[in-house]
């Protein structure tokens, strides 16, 4: 799966929750005030359901959930220990 | 419908709180106290760790299951449904988000029932506003040392192991803190509304000392994923819970009004007891439906499944909060009586409505993430492509 596409999709899932507010795939949508904590969750189990992974603990930085980019390197390398 | 599994699993919790629980609930709730071997006795029917893989000491029971067993656990005593209930959350924060070493150490132990676990999180200051919590933790050494005040803690009187939630600087974190941890104390809370035999304490952290394994999950990801998948774990069970409080109330409140004869008929004759009665009886259907449709969105792990239960705490908590007001109504004079086990549940249900997040909370919630789909089939209609809300 192409990189690009993950980020895509994500931000195709998240897009219905923050209405029109644009944001880029660098922008901190914690800190935008774009994903509280109930939007969290969903976003771990959207992740866990469309890439057939599973989050461990060590992978709980807030850091790799910060941006649409860092949400795709985490996934990248999920995949790519999977 | 259920399975034939989900009926046994069914069956196997009515069977054990009719036997346990039933019986001694109101004195229980008289005392002030859940006899532990009540505890001993559900962990050695297997009742602590039910959605737990049986391969690592639980019984690999399915989400609606596990569901069903917090409902008749919610109509045998609300206490005892809340120590089932920061239990849950601690186990399932270890099974989920647990080092190796961490699962080792505790995960059977917890699924067992041989240790006995609690959620701290509400502090005197800090309850809806987590994210401030003052309990922190500084690093010394290889490990740390953790310090602050938890308040309302539900079986944090007896509990073996807690699940701290606290900040290192900033950022939050989450810590299993056992209860013989030097500079541990606990302090019994009484005069209670509600859930007066839940084993509420006051815990202080004075220094204490924890090794780096204390530490579930990664610094910064305390609050955001560990405390809230917890928490959403929790609205689960007290969803269910309140689903027995209403089944109950609405039980006794039919059986009463059938008996009760005023003005040389059963008071369930008279139609303004039967509007009392047709509201408790459609709270308890609709509250079923929204139960059940949370625990299959679990059982999928569905994104979804976030906002459902916190739909269905909201509405549970709300239905069983008027429903046994209904049923103190219909028993009268003897519904303010702790002869009837309306009063108790009339005073539990109350506090239902402010536990694992307040209503206002939810409400926050629902109405901010719950507008998505709606927004979404807007754009639909927009572009002529709508197909309904809820499709």
């Amino acid at each position: 799966m192409q990189a690009e596409t993950i980020s895509h999709e994500v931000r195709g899932f998240l897009e219905p929750y923050i209405d029109d507010t644009e944001f880029s795939n660098d922008d901190d949508i914690f800190e935008m005030g774009l994903v509280n904590s109930l939007m969290a969750m969903q976003l771990v189990l959207f992740l866990e359901k469309r890439y057939a992974f599973k989050f461990e603990g060590a992978d709980l930085d807030l850091v790799n959930f910060r941006t649409l980019t860092r949400i795709q390197d985490l996934v990248t390398r999920k995949l790519g220990k999977a | 419908m259920l399975t034939t599994e989900q009926r046994q699993n069914r069956e196997t919790a009515v069977r054990f709180m009719q036997a346990h629980a039933v019986p001694q609930a109101t004195a229980w709730d008289e005392q002030g106290e859940i006899p532990r071997a009540i505890l001993t006795r559900m962990a050695d029917q297997g009742l602590l760790g039910t959605f737990i893989g049986t391969g690592q000491g639980g019984r690999g029971w399915d989400a609606l299951s596990f569901g069903l067993l917090c409902e008749q656990t919610g109509a045998a005593s609300a206490s005892l449904l809340s120590i089932l209930t920061v239990h849950s959350m601690t186990l399932q924060a270890v099974a989920q988000w647990g080092t190796p070493e961490q699962k080792q150490r505790w995960l059977q132990s917890l699924a067992t029932g041989k240790t006995l676990a609690a959620f701290a999180l509400t502090e005197p200051d800090i309850g809806s506003d987590a994210s401030n919590i003052t309990t922190r933790i500084e690093p010394e050494g290889t490990g740390y040392r953790l310090t602050g005040r938890k308040k309302w803690i539900s079986f944090g009187r007896h509990a073996d192991v807690f699940l701290v939630m606290a900040r290192q600087d900033k950022l939050p974190v989450a810590l299993l803190v056992p209860r013989d941890t030097p500079g541990l104390t606990v302090a019994p809370m009484t005069g209670l509304l509600g859930f007066r035999s839940a084993g509420l304490a006051e815990i202080t952290f004075d220094n204490c000392p924890l090794p780096a394994a204390a530490l579930v999950g990664r610094i910064g990801g305390g609050f955001s994923h560990v405390a809230s998948a917890s928490l959403d774990l929790g609205r689960f069970c007290v969803a269910f819970g309140c689903l027995g409080i209403i089944e109950a109330c609405t039980l006794d409140a039919v059986v009463y009004a059938r008996r009760r004869r005023q003005f040389g008929v059963p008071i369930f004759q008279h139609e303004l007891i039967l509007e009392l009665i047709a509201d408790m009886i459609t709270g308890a259907k609709s509250v079923r439906q929204l139960c059940y449709h949370a625990a299959a969105l679990r059982q999928a792990a569905e994104p979804e499944s976030i906002l459902e239960t916190t739909v269905a705490k909201y509405a549970a908590s709300r239905t069983a909060a008027r429903v046994a007001g209904n049923a103190v109504q219909v028993h009268g004079a003897m519904g303010c009586s702790s002869q009837t086990r309306v009063e108790r549940m009339f005073r539990d249900a109350r506090i239902c409505e402010i536990i694992e997040g307040s209503n206002q909370m939810q409400q926050l919630m629902i109405a901010r993430n719950g507008a998505a789909e709606y927004l979404r089939e807007a754009r639909r209609l927009e572009k002529g492509t709508g197909d309904g809300v809820g499709a």
